[in-house]
């Protein structure tokens, strides 16, 4: 179905739990006053990024109040957010969940931290262990959280999944100046969002944060890219900025006709060799 | 790749630093000490623009011995943007210390003079109050060519990862006063001194080879067939390795479960 989808490229306080529900809670009323029927938000929107030993004090169980809160709100626009989850054993995960009508729909708890460079998430989060589709009311999706999109493998198993919407949550850090319009992080991530809608056929919904954190900056750039991989629409660079976007269903129809490249994925080859690799690496 | 970046892109990122990183402190204003040199000139126009020019402060900071033209450029440059300016002469105050000790050589001179100037920029942050902001370049940081608690001070320094020559570029965009951009840096300690001349080679050479080293993350090898002179490249190899200890907290003895900034770790910008 078409529908319009609104990509929140806000500014968290680092830790600051409280004011950033506010700010999640002014950008679901103003997606619900333009109209539109999804509003996605980026990695750790509740908790902002460089959290290091914050990262127990702002977890969130999926009873706590303000996801009660945000689980009310879904009556009226559905949401994909990041915050970081507890979970019963005490493991806290970077995770995106989906709400819808007043349900949590689906909880992706990122897979690949990166721990490398300037990021450290594997020292203070417990890692994801599935890449799960999910239906929602505009058709299958999946969630990815920021480096997981950087494994070929994760866009590729929710498409296989039957997602047709991959929905990014991201807080991609700004670096690589050089001369050219771009920087390097902002290049990459343009080419990677237009390449994985292009393969899978899929639409890719891309939310980055702005603002800065010890000197980091958070590019934003936030972009709807339609299934053929072309940009149809982007947030401004650096800013925070609310941007709508119609998603149009017949755009992924024609393109699943032009080039149905996920309709002739072998499913049956893939899985002989990855499970030939696998026996192989035992050895 | 190269040295060379994209100036307006860089002032962006540097100017909304400044205005990020200041105003979520609770803080509208900025102090720095103005040399006269480029690189203060230029974190100057990056604050004016950031905070607008009435929000940033600058102390020129002139010792008996500095060159008048330092302190002509540093108003030239405070005059030009339209920032707050004050002298403050350190004359009087290192001279009644080196009463005491006659026999100082000129680096503990020069050292003490740039602690003299950091007391003075953090006695007046706390008067207006607003934040101390750096003006020590990469090249210099990574070198170790500054004063630990000196001019190496400071709240936020938004040049810190850009070399000389990056420096030189964006100091062209925004328009800095050519005679400042032209002149030979100096740390103006003593009369005629300049850096090529101290540091015993050109800064564009020296960034060159660091930023192969340091940001390409080349090997010796690797160095050495770009054509770089192998003692040159050990030599500011050494540099960097024996400086590392002004780029870092003092060190603790740990004896408890946690240790400040080992197993103790928290972003600096916590709650803000």
């Amino acid at each position: 179905m078409d529908f319009t989808v609104a990509l929140a490229q806000i500014k968290p306080k680092l830790g600051c739990l409280a004011d950033n529900c506010a700010l999640v809670e002014t950008a679901m009323e103003r997606g619900i006053d333009g109209k539109a029927d999804l509003i996605v938000f980026p990695e750790l929107a509740l908790t902002g990024y460089f959290l290091k030993d914050l990262v127990p004090e702002v977890a969130l169980r999926l009873d706590s109040p303000q996801i009660v809160r945000l689980r009310e709100l879904s009556r009226h626009i559905a949401v994909a957010v990041g915050f970081v989850e507890a979970s019963d054993d005490y493991r806290f995960f970077n995770s995106a969940l989906y709400l819808e009508g007043g349900e949590i729909r689906h909880i992706h708890r990122k897979v690949y931290l990166p721990t490398y460079g300037l990021f450290d998430e594997q020292r203070y989060l417990a890692r994801g262990e599935r890449f799960r589709a999910f239906n929602a009311r505009f058709g299958r999706m999946g969630m990815l959280i920021c480096e997981d999109m950087w494994h070929l493998s994760a866009p590729y198993i929710l498409a296989m999944d039957g997602a047709t919407t991959l929905v990014c949550l991201s807080s991609s850090p700004g670096r690589g100046i050089t001369e050219d319009e771009s920087l390097g992080s902002t290049a990459a991530w343009q080419k990677l969002t237009s390449t994985t809608a292009m393969f899978l056929n899929c639409r890719v919904l891309y939310c980055n944060r702005v603002g800065y954190e010890d000197g980091v900056n958070f590019w934003g750039g936030s972009e709807v890219i339609a299934p053929s991989g072309s940009l149809a629409a982007r947030a401004t660079l650096f800013d925070e900025d609310l941007l709508l976007a119609r998603i149009d269903e017949g755009a992924l129809r024609r393109e699943r006709i032009f080039s149905p490249m996920m309709r002739d994925e072998n499913l049956f080859v893939t899985m002989n060799e990855m499970r030939r690799i696998e026996q192989e690496r035992n050895c | 790749m190269g040295l060379k970046v994209n100036a307006k892109l860089l002032r962006r990122i540097l100017v909304g630093f400044v205005r990020e990183e200041v105003t979520k402190v609770g803080v509208k204003k900025a102090i720095l000490g103005l040399s006269g040199g480029i690189d203060s000139a230029l974190v100057a126009f990056i604050a004016a623009e950031a905070l607008g020019p009435d929000n940033v402060h600058a102390c020129i900071m002139p010792y008996r011995t500095s060159n008048p033209e330092s302190e002509a450029h540093a108003r030239l440059a405070a005059e030009q943007i339209g920032i707050h300016h004050q002298v403050v002469e350190i004359t009087q105050m290192v001279d009644a210390y080196f009463a005491s000790f006659p026999d100082a050589d000129p680096m503990r001179r020069g050292n003490k003079m740039a602690r003299e100037r950091m007391t003075i920029l953090y006695d007046h942050s706390a008067a207006l109050p607003a934040l101390v902001l750096g003006t020590s370049n990469k090249t210099e940081l990574l070198l170790g060519y500054g004063t630990l608690f000196g001019d190496m001070a400071s709240a936020l320094n938004p040049i810190g990862d850009i070399y000389k020559t990056q420096v030189w570029q964006l100091s062209e965009e925004m328009g800095v006063p050519r005679e400042i951009i032209e002149k030979k840096p100096s740390a103006d300690l003593w009369a005629g001194q300049t850096d090529e001349q101290e540091l015993g080679f050109a800064y564009r050479d020296v960034d060159e080879l660091l930023y192969h080293m340091v940001d390409l993350r080349m090997t010796r090898d690797e160095l050495v067939a770009s054509g770089f002179a192998t003692s040159f490249i050990d030599t500011i190899y050494a540099k960097v390795q024996n400086s590392h200890f002004k780029r870092r907290l003092p060190v603790i003895a740990k004896v408890s479960n946690r240790t400040i900034d080992r197993d103790f770790r928290y972003s600096r910008d916590w709650g803000k």
